[in-house]
């Protein structure tokens, strides 16, 4: 019986599609695997079937029914529950007042039945896994207890379908084995389960079908269950969710080996290299890599599997505590952004934190925050340096703005993010890292990033490119390397086959993503 | 500069209208005789103002600076009344505010506290330690050499005002054309932002703390040779004075925006407007209120005009 269904479903956030026409439809009884890399759609999809985004097109049903718009509420209503990966309870109330804030109507002269709410928490809790005092603050529980306190919550409130969004991706083994034997039990008693997962294992031991997302658009649903979806199709689905036409406009790895000249130069001097090394503040153990002058070095990896991490560090962030960095045959530290910054280093940060640009300050001061030294000689603002500054970046990267003293927080995205690049080109690195550099960007402005990343190694700077766009990366580096957990566990050359890249990340077996007898495409 | 211009320009306008209304209705306050002690009562306020409006615009606040005040005032007071020569006196009561804003700003930076949990203690602690060593007793015969600005002398009232504008003048220049202005303006706005391009955010607290506090000395010294005594619960209030002087200038209670021409306008408004109370026969109860409503007015204004914040 289908208890929940979205029917052609889209969703464009500015000019960055998210959803086109997705399809899914969740059985009562039945745990249905949703796969997708990062940027698939997955949590936009989530964000619809919740209430929490409203569809631009497309019909969500209900038991058979549409429901014309879905809010948050409503959802709860119809039964519709999802668990967080970081849950959202109330810190300094206990967990049985947070169920009791959930599942009790909101009636601001409601009274507080403190033992009710007790014995009910005791009891929901107790289906949930247990272990866990109706008494604590929310706020002293740690994160797999938390998830217990949500999965009550929505057996409370009498869920018929559960969405769980990476729910183990945080926990130890033992926790995800009783979350695992809890999503059985939950589908014996005729829940209907949407389980989002990068863990493959996990969803082929697990799901009964599977839905694979690619581009926002849904690409298969596939039979599954245990004994039903053995390696092979662990292989399948990681081509299904992978597999898609390269970017238009690059054909290529460009190799600075051979840029244009003709003169080949095996081995490029080398920029940065990274020995061993390790920062427990960001969770990144034993990296060792070399950042080749004029080459771009793509790094790949889930998010959250520590490559922002390795570009905190460079940056002086968040300083190694192991390890050790190399520069001209020397030893070198970053151990604050004003040493990295003096040793050339010139990290972007992601569109997260706007790329690092001052909003409430102008272009001019932006671009010249970094390079104080040539704004700023003899410590006075030397105002003519700084418009010519401002002047020549603003040209060089066609920055679009009404002029260099227009505050940074009224231009566009876009041009926010060229302004924090021309931030970084001003201080002449020699090692530029690039987070996630045309995330949520639309195909004109990626196509012209690309150009301007090129640009950037042709003229010897060594690029450090972190993306979670596998095609991508994979045309545009010369060399790859894949991060999973924290630590530096494959390297390719670019060009390689996404699928085998993709099995590196996912920490699935390269020789399993490939059958036997198939060759590289 | 031009920034500076426009966010002081409203501050300006309403200035300019009280003072045309002024002009019509009330020329005697513009004669040298009402003007000179008016610019010399204002001084004192306006130097802690500049100190304030840095702060502010570093995302932080400190409601402690009337004991400070009152702490550097009695100290001169002290000084002074032993026989101690005015030019060691005055730096002494510039360094005793610097110590005692260089406390607020290593408990706000070092411990991370928030700055107005900070100095509301120490407001609290300052007052209350005057009270102890002073139980009320006003310092009284300050010698008369004291008074080389002081009260009735004229000449002696401009250059406590032409003190208090070079303060502000180079507290201006400073914010615009060192890098340290820039620091104060970008740790202000986006603090996190600001650490990766090597800002040292924490430093920069620290600085504009013990700034704000050395301001506050000198202008309790600028205070004190109005005198010929000294009362310890002086600057009470003085917190909330150039709080308001700043927001009405343009500064933002959330930091990364202001300047210090909007800051002086704003300290010259809240000044001129109980003499101009006066002036029109308005009972002085509407002052309080009009200074309320003054500020509301301009920090609804500059809401309305910040564009781009960055949300958390």
């Amino acid at each position: 019986m289908t208890v929940l269904e979205a029917r052609g479903v889209s969703k464009a956030f500015g000019q960055v599609a998210a959803l086109r026409s997705a399809d899914l439809r969740l059985e009562a009884g039945q745990v249905h695997g949703l796969l997708g890399e990062n940027g698939a759609g997955k949590s936009t999809l989530v964000g619809i079937l919740t209430g929490l985004q409203a569809p631009d097109s497309g019909v969500v049903a209900v038991g058979g029914q549409p429901v014309a718009r879905l809010t948050p509420g409503s959802a709860r209503a119809l039964g519709i529950a999802c668990i967080h990966q970081q849950p959202a309870l109330v810190p300094d109330l206990s967990v049985a007042e947070n169920l009791a804030l959930r599942l009790d109507p909101p009636r601001a002269l409601g009274r507080v039945r403190r033992d009710r709410w007790r014995s009910r928490a005791l009891d929901l809790l107790e289906r949930a896994g247990g272990g866990v005092d109706p008494d604590t603050e929310a706020g002293a529980l740690p994160l797999p207890l938390r998830q217990r306190v949500e999965i009550a919550c929505a057996l409370g409130s009498g869920a018929r379908v559960l969405l769980m969004d990476e729910p183990t991706a945080s926990l130890a083994r033992p926790d995800q084995e009783r979350l695992l034997a809890l999503v059985r039990s939950l589908r014996a008693s005729e829940v209907a389960i949407l389980y989002i997962s990068h863990r493959l294992e996990e969803v082929a031991a697990l799901a009964d079908r599977v839905t694979v997302l690619r581009d926002g658009a849904t690409v298969a649903t596939l039979p599954a269950g245990p004994g039903r979806s053995g390696p092979h199709d662990v292989a399948g689905w990681v081509r299904l969710m992978i597999d898609r036409d390269p970017p238009a406009g690059h054909a290529a790895p460009a190799t600075a080996a051979d840029r244009g000249d003709g003169i080949v130069d095996p081995r490029p001097p080398l920029a940065l290299g990274l020995r061993a090394i390790g920062c427990r503040a960001v969770g990144i153990q034993d990296v060792s890599m070399d950042l080749p002058a004029g080459r771009i070095t793509g790094l790949a990896g889930l998010v959250g599997s520590g490559r922002t991490g390795l570009a905190r560090i460079l940056a002086g962030l968040d300083p190694a505590d192991a390890g050790t960095l190399e520069m001209d045959g020397r030893k070198v530290h970053a151990r604050t952004p004003a040493e990295a910054i003096a040793l050339g280093i010139a990290c972007l940060p992601e569109d997260r934190r706007r790329h690092g640009v001052i909003c409430g300050m102008s272009v001019a001061a932006n671009l010249a925050l970094a390079s104080p030294g040539r704004v700023f000689p003899g410590g006075w603002l030397r105002a003519q340096a700084e418009r010519d500054l401002a002047g020549h970046w603003i040209r060089a990267l066609s920055i679009r703005t009404p002029g260099p003293a227009a505050e940074v927080g009224t231009l566009s995205g876009g041009n926010q993010q060229k302004v924090a690049l021309g931030r970084w080109l001003a201080t002449s690195p020699r090692v530029l890292v690039l987070d996630e550099p045309t995330q949520g960007v639309d195909v004109g402005a990626k196509a012209e990033i690309h150009r301007i990343i090129r640009d950037l190694a042709g003229s010897g700077m060594a690029i450090l490119l972190i993306s979670s766009d596998l095609p991508e990366l994979l045309s545009l580096s010369d060399h790859l390397h894949v991060f999973r957990a924290g630590r530096c566990v494959a390297g390719f050359p670019g060009g390689s086959p996404a699928d085998v890249v993709m099995a590196a990340a996912l920490g699935v077996e390269a020789a399993v993503a490939r059958p036997p007898g198939e060759d590289a495409p | 500069m031009s920034t500076d211009l426009r966010r002081a320009r409203p501050v300006a306008l309403v200035l300019g209208v009280l003072a045309v209304i002024l002009a019509v209705t009330a020329p005697g306050f513009f004669s040298r005789a009402q003007l000179a002690p008016f610019l010399a009562g204002t001084a004192p306020v306006l130097v802690v103002a500049c100190g304030m409006a840095v702060l502010m615009v570093t995302r932080e606040v400190d409601v402690s600076v009337g004991s400070q005040f009152a702490l550097c005032s009695v100290l001169l007071g002290l000084l002074l009344g032993e026989g101690c020569p005015p030019a060691l006196g005055i730096p002494a009561a510039v360094a005793a505010g610097a110590l005692l804003g260089a406390v607020n700003g290593a408990l706000a930076a070092g411990l991370r506290l928030p700055g107005l949990v900070v100095t509301l203690g120490t407001l609290a602690i300052g007052r209350e330690a005057l009270r102890w060593a002073r139980e009320g007793r006003f310092v009284q015969d300050l010698p008369p050499s004291v008074q080389w600005l002081g009260l009735g002398q004229s000449l002696g009232q401009w250059a406590l005002a032409l003190a208090a504008l070079a303060v502000a003048t180079a507290v201006s220049l400073g914010l615009q054309g060192l890098m340290a202005g820039r620091w104060v303006h970008a740790a202000g706005s986006d603090p996190a932002a600001a650490a990766t391009v090597g800002v040292p955010v924490r430093r920069v607290t620290f600085g504009a703390f013990t700034l704000l506090g050395a301001l506050t000395g000198l202008a309790a010294a600028l205070n004190v040779a109005r005198f010929t005594d000294v009362d310890p619960k002086t600057g009470a209030g003085l917190e909330m004075q150039v709080i308001a002087a700043a927001l009405i200038g343009g500064v933002s209670i959330e930091g990364g925006r202001g300047g210090i021409l909007g800051v002086s306008l704003g300290v010259l408004l809240l000044a001129a407007l109980s003499p101009a109370l006066v002036f029109l026969g308005i009972p002085p109860e509407w002052e309080r209120v009009l200074q309320g409503a003054i500020v509301l007015a301009s920090v609804a204004g500059g809401t309305r005009r910040a564009p781009g914040r960055p949300t958390p």
